[in-house]
């Protein structure tokens, strides 16, 4: 009850919305390929959910495959670059450099290195893609450590690698998990990017041209629909990582 | 002079200078000389920027003095560190978020490598004497700071070091809280015959607590004068009303004042 409470105005809103759609559509005869009518996305999301869900499987796996292969690597990084303070100061300024070009330019370079069908293709453009946000947000977690805390940890005579345990990779946990909140979009959105440069047609990114192509835009939009709640699945599941994962986190305290 | 190896705490001629920048560099301690026996509760009372803080660093082994030396139990503090003699409790009480209360006391028992079973046992039993028994399974932002504080000093003491370092654990604690603290940590004094070595800027904190009061001044941070503290033990609710505790009060404060006036 209290939750329908909280959620009402924002349901209310959201139909309220697809209504007005709708009815703008219908009362101005707006053309499909400017703007389809709900009703008409609905149908078409319905008569293509098969191609549709396996698009969709494919394009989330690509995604997913992607976070993890450039989380993997920006967590090596950071490691690396917390352990040896030389290292930092270079990397981070690259990171930071490679972070402001839009990466999302290499969906080409990947299709000629790994060929348009491969996996590795549309698996480097995530990885790259969410590699920086990770690695910097986890170099700034390892390093939040407070001067008091790491005098603890010396008068326990605690190694190096103790404090690398016990300290700095618990104090960086709520970072990784803000970096991930920003990496699953972006991993989404270099998955079905690199699609749109070409590859297997059982992808959202594919579908999604093809059909614009063809003028069928009902079905480009419930591709897109398609997207969206890929997206916020994606979102909620690492939301309830992070909930399981660090419930000690100022974040995560029920006020 | 040597080193006096029977004392829990040696200090001989001991200083500390910081490289400053603009103004040169600024002597945190200069020429400091002090035995703490074991058993004894020392407080260092000082202005702020006299360097007792820096002087509880020196002693853990945090910090490392300029000139001097020191040493804890006829160690040096480097071994003291190494082998544990001394448990620390800061300012703030530095619990680890991610970590319930238990676990919190247990983390230097893990570090030596200690098991599960006899983890668990000792860190209950401290729990018990700071009087938190029902807390254990309690994450630190659930408690109050007095109670997180006290959860610092389970923690300090859980693997029995013989020396316990204080600085200023109580400054963020309100009066009352403050004075039910210092009851229990005279307790504890008294039950494990720990040496306390404790930073304040408290007149009454430190005549209270204390065998003897340690006054410094700063710039550069010098010992003035070390008063001993006659009252009675146990310390009791009533000691504060007592006469010669006043008196005690403005003997401290005096000498603070004559550390004042001469900088």
């Amino acid at each position: 009850m209290k939750k329908l409470r909280a959620n009402g105005p924002a349901v209310m809103v959201f139909f309220g919305g697809i209504a007005l759609w709708e009815i703008v559509v219908r009362a101005f005869s707006i053309q499909g390929f400017i703007l389809p009518a709900p009703s008409a996305v609905v149908t078409a999301l319905i008569q293509q959910r098969a191609a549709l869900l396996q698009a969709g499987i494919g394009t989330f796996l690509t995604a997913l495959g992607g976070l993890v292969l450039g989380a993997v690597l920006a967590v090596a990084a950071a490691m690396a670059a917390v352990r040896w303070a030389a290292l930092r100061d270079a990397s981070m300024t690259v990171a930071i450099a490679a972070n402001s070009t839009p990466i999302i330019v290499l969906a080409p370079v990947a299709n000629s290195w790994f060929g348009i069908l491969s996996p590795w293709s549309g698996l480097t453009v995530v990885a790259v893609l969410v590699f920086f946000p990770i690695m910097i947000n986890l170099v700034k977690g390892l390093l939040s450590v407070s001067a008091t805390q790491l005098e603890l940890m010396h008068s326990y005579g605690a190694p190096d690698g103790r404090i690398l345990r016990s300290l700095r990779t618990p104090s960086a946990l709520p970072f990784l998990f803000s970096a991930l909140r920003v990496a699953a979009p972006l991993s989404l959105i270099g998955a079905i990017v690199k699609e749109y440069f070409g590859g297997s047609q059982e992808r959202l990114g594919q579908f999604i041209t093809s059909k614009a192509s063809l003028f069928q835009f009902e079905e480009a939009w419930a591709a897109i629909v398609v997207a969206s709640a890929v997206g916020i699945l994606f979102y909620r599941v690492i939301a309830a990582a992070e909930r399981r994962i660090i419930p000690w986190h100022a974040s995560m305290r029920s006020g | 002079m040597s080193l006096d190896s029977s004392a829990a705490i040696s200090l001989r001629d001991v200083s500390v200078t910081f490289a400053g920048g603009a103004g040169g560099n600024v002597e945190a301690l200069q020429g400091i000389g002090l035995d703490i026996q074991p058993g004894e509760f020392i407080s260092l009372i000082g202005p702020s920027g006299c360097g007792k803080s820096t002087l509880l660093r020196v002693v853990a082994d945090l910090l490392q003095p300029t000139a001097g030396a020191v040493s804890l139990t006829g160690k040096t503090p480097q071994e003291a560190r190494q082998d544990r003699d001394y448990g620390m409790v800061f300012q703030a009480a530095t619990l680890l978020d991610w970590r319930k209360v238990l676990a919190n006391i247990e983390l230097p028992l893990e570090i030596m490598g200690l098991d599960n079973v006899e983890r668990q046992a000792k860190a209950n039993a401290m729990l018990e004497l700071v009087q938190l028994s029902g807390f254990s399974d309690h994450y630190p932002w659930q408690l109050s700071g007095g109670m997180q504080q006290r959860v610092a000093i389970a923690r300090a003491l859980v693997f029995e070091p013989s020396i316990l370092l204080m600085d200023e654990p109580f400054g963020a604690l309100d009066e009352m809280t403050r004075e039910h603290m210092q009851m229990e940590v005279l307790n504890i004094w008294r039950s494990t015959g720990t040496t306390v070595l404790f930073v304040t800027h408290s007149i009454p904190e430190a005549v209270f607590l204390s065998t003897r009061v340690v006054v410094m001044s700063a710039r550069p941070g010098r010992i003035t004068d070390v008063i001993d503290i006659d009252l009675e033990h146990p310390r009791r609710f009533e000691t504060r009303e007592d006469n010669r505790f006043f008196q005690l009060l403005t003997e401290v404060r005096e000498a603070l004042r004559r550390v004042e006036s001469e900088s």
